[in-house]
Parts: C-alpha cells; sequence; structure tokens
C-alpha cells in the first residue's frame, strides 16, 4: 500500500484505536446506507457513533460537524474500516451530491442547518432535477416557482425521483424565470411535508419502485431555503451533477460492484460444465468472458491510474472523463454474462425452485440498465467527450 | 500518463522533441519510398543511440543506464507516433533482455556494450511459421563436436536483415509444442552456414527469413541452460511484448490525433465533419479505449520493472488492448478520412500496415486473449 507520509501514518493508530472501541463486531460486512428503515440495536448505536465523530464524511469541515480529516487521512480511515469489515452507515444523497454542493455554494445558516443532520445521517435528501419534460435536456425544466414576497409558490411535476417517499427534503431545480433557459433556473431546497407535496412510486422492470413522481401543487417555500442567488440555479445544479457522476463512477463503488458476487468464472463452470481440459464447455461464451474479464481489469487499472494522477499533483487527468461510460459497460456486461450462464435459472424471478443469487442476478441485471441513463446518459457522456475533451463542434 | 520520475520525464521529452524533428511521417515514407535495405536509417539509430535509447534497460556495467521498461516504453511510444523506424524494440529491448536475464559475463560482456551503443544489432528468432507459437520450435540443435549443429529455418525475424547477432531458439530435445527441450542460442550473423533473405510486408520493415544450415556453435552459445529455454524465452517475449505495446499505443495516439484534426477541418454540408454526431461518439469511444489501453500498458512496464509475478497476465493485457485499439484507430483513420485516406500520399495507410504487422508480432491480440483467460483459470 502506498505511503502516505507520517502525519496520516500517526492517524492510523488513532483510527485503529477508535474503531476497536466504537465499531460493534455484528454490524461486520452490513451495509446500512442504502436501507430505508430506521436501524436499531448494533446497527443504531454504530450510525449514532459514527454520525457524532462525523467520521461518515470524513473530509468535511469540523464545524459543521463533519470529520475534518485530510484526504490522505480519509483514505486511512477506509482502509482500516475496510480491514475490519466496517461499512460506513452515514451515505445517501446528502452526502455523495448535495452535501458537497451546500457546502460550497449555501450561505452559512444554510450550511448551519441542513450540514449536521446530513452528517449524522438523521435526514433524507432527494433531487427534484428531472421532470417530463426534461431528462437529458435538464434545462428545458418547467416546474415554476413565484415570487410572493415572503415566499415562493412552487407548481409543477418531477419524475424519476429517487427515495422520494423515503425523504424528507428535496433539492429542487425551479424555473425563476420563463424568458431564459439556463438564466431562468434557481436551486431550491423543498420540505417534503409541506402541503401540497405528493408523490406517486414508479414501479421498475426490477419490480421495486425505487422512485417516484413527485407533484407540486401550490406549495409554499420559504424565501431562505433559495440556494445562490435567484436564477443562479444552473450553475449549482451542474456542479452537483459532478458529484453525482463521481460518486457513480470512481472509487471503490464501481471496483466492489465487479468484485462482488461469484466470480464469473466459477458461475460458468458450475452452471455451463468443463472440457476435457478443465476449461469452460462453450468455447464461445468462454472467449466473451476472457474478454469481459481483461476489459473490467483495464477499467480498474484505468481507476488506479486516475487516482495515483490525481495524487501525484498532475492535472485532473482526462482519464476520468470515460469513467462513468467505461464503469457502467463492465457492470452491464457482467451482469448479462450471468444470466446468460444460468440460463433459465438466472432468470429466475421469485417463489421455490431458486437459489438466493439467481434471484439477485436477474435484479442486477435490470437494475443495472439504469447506469447507462441516469447521471448523465451514455449518449450524453459522448457528447461530453467529444465537445469538452475532444474539442469538436456543435452540430449547426 | 503514469507518474513519471524526473529522469523519465525528461527522456520521453527528449524522445518527443527529437522524433518530430529527426524522425517525423516523411522520414519513415522516404526510406520506404527508396526501399531502404535495412528497412531503417542507421544514422538515425545511431543518434538514437548516442542519446542513450539503445542501453535503457542494460545495466550501468554493461554500458547501459538502467533506466527500466517504463522509461523504454516511453521512448517507443514516441516512435510509434511517428513510425519512426529502429531497432530499439528487437534488439535495444528484445535481445538485450535475452542477454541481460540469460547470460553468462562473458557473453553479457561480448554483446551487451555494443548493443547499447548501438554499435551491434541483434535480435530474436524465434517463430518458424507465419502465426507466433514459440512452443512449435523445430529448428534442430545436434550435439557435434563438444557444440551443437543448428539446422533448420527461422520467418519473419525482426531486423533480420541488419542483425549481427541472432537469438535462436532451437530444440535439442522433445517434440514440437513440447516446451521441454526447447534451448537458446547465441549466433552471430556471419557464422557459416546462416544464410538470409528479406520478406518485403506492408509495412516495409526489415524482416527477414533466416536459414541455419549445419551451423557449429560451441557450448558457450547456448544462452541460459541447455533444454530449459523456454521459461527464458517467455520472459523475453514478454519484454518485447510490453514494448510493441508501448510502440502500438503511440501510434493510436497519432492516428487519433490526426484523425481528429481532419474532423475540426474538413467541411461538408456547410460544417466540419466532427460536429456530426455519429462521428463524434465514434471518436468518444476511440478516445475512452486509448485511455483504458494507456492504463494496461503502463501497468505492464510497471511490472517488468517491478518483478512482479503477474507480469505475464499484465503483458497479455496490454498486447490485447493496444491491438484491439490499433485496429480500431487504424481502421477509423481510413473511414473517417474518406477517398483521401485511401491514397498511397495520405499517412492513414502507413498507420494501417503498421499496424497489422505489430498487431500479428508476438502473438496475437486472440492469442493473448487466450493466454490470459489460461492463466486466470478460464
Ligand atoms: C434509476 C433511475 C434513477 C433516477 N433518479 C433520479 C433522481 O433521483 N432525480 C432526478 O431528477 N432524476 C433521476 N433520474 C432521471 C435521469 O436523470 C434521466 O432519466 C436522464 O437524465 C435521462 O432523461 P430521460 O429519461 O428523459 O431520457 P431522454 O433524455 O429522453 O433520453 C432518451 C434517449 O435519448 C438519448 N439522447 C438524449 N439527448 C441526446 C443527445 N443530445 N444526443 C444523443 N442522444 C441523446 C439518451 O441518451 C437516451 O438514450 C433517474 C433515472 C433512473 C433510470
Amino acid at each position: 500500500m502506498a505511503d502516505f507520509g507520517g502525519d496520516a501514518e500517526a492517524f492510523r493508530v488513532e483510527a485503529r484505536d477508535w474503531l476497536a472501541q466504537n465499531f460493534p463486531p455484528a454490524m461486520k460486512g452490513v451495509d446500512l446506507a442504502l436501507t430505508v428503515e430506521e436501524p436499531t440495536g448494533d446497527a443504531r448505536l454504530w450510525k449514532a457513533r459514527m454520525g457524532a465523530k462525523g467520521w461518515g464524511v470524513p473530509t468535511w469541515p469540523t464545524e459543521y460537524g463533519g470529520g475534518g480529516l485530510t484526504p490522505a487521512e480519509a483514505r486511512v480511515l477506509q482502509q482500516e474500516m475496510a480491514r475490519i469489515g466496517a461499512r460506513n452507515p452515514i451515505g445517501g444523497m446528502g452526502v455523495m451530491m448535495f452535501g458537497p454542493t451546500l457546502l460550497e455554494y449555501g450561505s452559512d445558516e444554510q450550511k448551519q442547518r441542513h450540514i449536521p443532520p446530513i452528517v449524522r445521517g438523521e435526514l433524507r435528501w432527494c433531487q427534484g432535477y428531472s421532470e417530463p419534460g426534461a431528462g437529458s435536456d435538464l434545462a428545458a425544466l418547467q416546474t415554476k416557482a413565484e415570487d410572493k414576497g415572503d415566499h415562493f409558490l412552487v407548481n409543477g411535476q418531477k419524475v424519476w425521483t429517487s427515495g422520494a417517499q423515503y425523504a424528507d427534503w428535496c433539492f429542487c431545480l425551479v424555473r425563476t424565470d420563463p424568458n431564459h433557459k439556463h438564466e431562468g433556473i434557481s436551486f431550491l431546497l423543498i420540505d417534503m411535508r409541506t402541503p401540497g407535496v405528493e408523490v406517486r412510486p414508479i414501479k421498475l422492470i426490477s419490480g421495486v419502485s425505487p422512485f417516484c413522481e413527485t407533484f407540486f401543487t401550490d406549495v409554499k417555500v420559504p424565501k431562505e431555503n433559495l440556494v445562490g442567488p435567484l436564477n443562479g440555479g444552473w450553475t449549482i445544479g451542474k456542479r452537483l451533477l459532478q458529484h453525482e457522476r463521481n460518486s457513480l463512477s470512481g472509487g471503490g463503488g464501481t471496483a466492489g460492484r465487479f468484485a462482488s458476487g461469484t466470480p464469473l468464472d466459477q458461475l460458468a463452470k458450475t452452471y455451463v460444465g468443463v472440457d476435457g481440459e478443465g476449461r469452460i464447455a462453450d468455447p464461445d461464451l468462454r472467449s466473451r468472458l476472457i474478454r469481459h474479464q481483461m476489459e473490467a481489469k483495464a477499467f480498474l487499472l484505468t481507476l488506479a491510474r486516475a487516482a495515483a494522477e490525481s495524487k501525484g499533483n498532475q492535472s485532473p487527468s482526462n482519464a476520468t472523463s470515460i469513467m462513468k461510460n467505461a464503469g457502467s459497460k463492465v457492470g452491464q456486461d457482467r451482469a448479462e454474462l450471468a444470466i446468460e450462464i444460468m440460463g433459465s435459472q438466472g432468470l429466475g424471478w421469485e417463489g421455490p425452485g431458486f437459489e438466493r443469487e439467481e434471484l439477485e442476478q436477474v435484479r442486477n441485471w435490470l437494475g443495472g440498465k439504469a447506469t447507462t441513463i441516469y447521471g448523465g446518459s451514455q449518449e450524453i457522456q459522448n457528447n461530453i467527450i467529444a465537445k469538452r475533451i475532444l474539442g469538436l463542434l456543435d452540430h449547426q | 500518463m503514469a507518474v513519471l520520475t524526473e529522469e523519465q520525464s525528461m527522456l520521453r521529452d527528449s524522445a518527443r522533441d527529437w522524433v518530430r524533428e529527426k524522425a517525423p511521417v516523411t522520414a519513415f515514407r522516404k526510406l520506404r519510398d527508396g526501399a531502404a535495405p535495412l528497412g531503417y536509417d542507421p544514422a538515425a539509430f545511431a543518434e538514437m543511440a548516442a542519446m542513450g535509447w539503445a542501453g535503457v534497460v542494460i545495466p550501468e556495467a554493461y554500458g547501459g543506464s538502467d533506466f527500466g521498461y517504463l522509461s523504454l516504453g516511453l521512448v517507443l511510444e514516441e516512435m510509434g507516433r511517428t513510425l519512426a523506424a529502429s531497432p530499439l524494440i528487437a534488439s535495444s529491448l528484445a535481445a538485450a533482455s535475452a542477454l541481460v536475464l540469460g547470460g553468462t559475463d562473458a557473453q553479457k560482456q561480448a554483446w551487451l556494450p555494443r548493443i547499447a551503443a548501438g554499435e551491434a544489432v541483434a535480435t530474436l528468432a524465434v517463430d518458424e511459421g507465419a502465426r507466433h507459437d514459440p512452443l512449435q520450435t523445430g529448428l534442430s540443435a545436434a550435439p557435434a563436436g563438444g557444440g551443437f549443429s543448428l539446422t533448420g529455418s527461422k520467418t519473419f525475424v525482426l531486423e533480420g536483415m541488419a542483425a549481427d547477432l541472432f537469438i535462436v531458439a532451437a530444440r535439442t530435445s522433445g517434440a514440437r509444442g513440447e516446451a521441454d527441450g526447447i534451448t537458446l542460442f547465441l549466433v552471430p550473423a556471419d557464422a557459416r552456414g546462416v544464410t538470409r533473405e528479406k520478406r518485403t510486408l506492408a509495412d516495409a520493415r526489415g524482416y527477414a527469413a533466416v536459414s541455419f544450415d549445419g551451423v557449429d556453435v560451441g557450448a558457450k552459445a547456448v544462452l541460459g541452460a541447455v533444454d530449459q529455454g523456454y521459461p527464458l524465452l517467455e520472459r523475453v517475449l514478454d519484454r518485447a511484448r510490453a514494448g510493441l505495446a508501448a510502440e502500438m499505443l503511440g501510434m493510436a495516439v497519432q492516428a487519433f490525433e490526426t484523425t481528429l484534426d481532419y474532423l475540426k477541418t474538413r467541411v461538408q454540408f456547410g460544417q466540419t465533419i466532427g460536429s456530426f454526431q455519429a462521428l463524434q461518439h465514434r471518436a468518444a469511444k476511440m478516445f475512452t479505449e486509448l485511455e483504458l489501453t494507456r492504463s494496461c500498458v503502463e501497468a505492464a512496464l510497471s511490472a517488468i520493472d517491478a518483478e512482479s509475478p503477474d507480469t505475464p497476465q499484465a503483458v497479455a493485457l496490454a498486447k490485447a488492448a493496444a491491438g484491439d485499439t490499433l485496429h480500431l484507430v487504424s481502421r477509423e483513420m481510413v473511414q473517417m478520412h474518406g477517398g483521401i485516406g485511401m491514397t498511397d500520399a495520405h499517412d492513414a495507410g502507413l498507420y494501417l500496415k503498421r499496424a497489422r504487422a505489430l498487431e500479428t508480432t508476438f502473438g496475437s491480440t486472440a492469442w493473448h486473449r487466450d493466454r490470459w483467460g489460461r492463466m486466470a483459470g478460464y
């Protein structure tokens, strides 16, 4: 492992000690970040301790309850947690997207009010960006917020709002000027319990309903909930999307996803069988699996290279721009191969006759289709590479 | 780009400057048009050697700088950009590695200083057929008068017309297909019974078919151990393959940049063709593949420097990734240039031809993918 220098290594002892005293062993390998129910018992304890320590958001400033660690120390903490199987219990959109954005653009009162509950994992946030008429072309959004003196009056509809049915708050892009597309958008925080907010869950192809349609009918939102200047929300909203993309493509999350579950070669040897040499019996499948595994390896090497380059003080590498597409392709290919390998068993939906892994794979496969759609679709990512990185012009 | 040391950055920058000035694509074109007998310009290679590039993987005790494989890869990448022709891969990388890894002190003394200085060109003579397959080595080395007598032939030997020394894979026992029984020999090109004939491929480099007709060599000509040359050969070939991958990466990067320039300047339907999304997305795909390939190539070269046990996997991945990416980019280069890309006057054809030659050298993309799969338990 890399040498993080004296101070960060000194921090390792501190982290190890604290974890030894505060991590309930029963929580080993348990991931709370995405659970919907309020935790109880050890889970509740672990979450409360991490929340109070601020280490769920290790690099956020201490004045708002964050851990105040340097990036090097945060990596050490991550390693020490991984070593004992401790998962970060603090997560969600508040941590991944909204918090970093508010820390950058919010007023001091807004930060004092909204950051500490995110640090402690007490409040859930959802993202009110997409609308029926505004997907990839997000700036076409129409949900309007009218200035009524002491408050905004919000009317309109959002869609694909992940977790809206469980959320306490929503960070929203709203139209405050109908005459300017990008310069007529503001960034507004809406309490989901305000009268006039209604959510309707939408069922996905994977059978679950992780997101909703969200309706706003004459919703009164206090003026103090405007982040940044009026009609200045587009810049803030885009910054938030950068955080979203980074969390979707970078780091351990993606790498972890490939590593989880039974390795594909074992899966294939079990379901497809082996030839006289002990190799996967279907040679076409075998060669496609190898190709996929090599692509996955190339992607992991690229993640590692980008991390090394950013540490080595080179300017942010071009490699980061390809991560979302490259990572989502590897993830989707893996899921397609997994269900292909398992044949009809791999399509098991529910009920008897199927292993837990089989039922999980089918949902992984379907759920994973979203990775090339949200956070800037695959095509939008290619547009971004073509225009921003390669300098090609817009079609006239 | 990997995080480089100061020395490595300097080496790369000087290679970049030199290549642009002294070995642009026009220089290679001139060699080709003049049917240069060796496939490269000896005066240009002498300049490279004077800058130390022929000794990058050779220890200081034998006249090199011992900068390592990632460093040499940086030079090779720059060479690849302009299709600069030289014996750097055959001699300064592959043959030098064979001597460094397997040679006795006397063998090293005899050849490495001259290779590092660019005074001697050495090369591997391994393959006997159209496709790379070192296990199929059949050239026989029979015991004779305390030494060996070599009989058989080798094909498509890199820089075979220029070589002063062949490092020959021969069979001292066993049958084709077996690893045991392969032995490496150092055979000077002027040894009695060695004949060579130029093989002109589409990429216009200096390949040769080399015949060995009862060539007598002493016991001291054995590189490494008798019958046990195959593991050494694999290590040597992996170093050569990683270098090839670096050259291929450089070629692909340049082929892509040249194509991108054209997308930004060629006007049709009243706008640059690069504004058409069908081409933009293919460009973005190529860019993505180039970034992924760079990670693989740098990882392979670094694995060699670190003497990592994963080196064979890392190299197979790098050669396959570079093969796929260069294949894609070289095809698109022709396609996206339209008619002009089909003309001999344009560079696209030069990249396309060289691409296929490197793709097949020391193991095709499919061959390395299969190899990687076997190593990974598939
Ligand atoms: C699981 C999931 C969770 C989500 N969660 C949220 C959330 O919490 N909050 C939120 O606000 N949104 C969320 N979204 C919405 C997501 O951001 C949008 O789906 C996305 O922006 C695409 O918009 P769209 O669905 O309207 O598709 P469209 O934009 O209509 O795209 C349809 C197709 O056209 C292509 N296309 C569009 N424009 C171009 C172009 N210029 N060039 C080439 N091709 C183009 C797209 O790539 C796509 O293939 C979620 C989506 C999913 C799938």
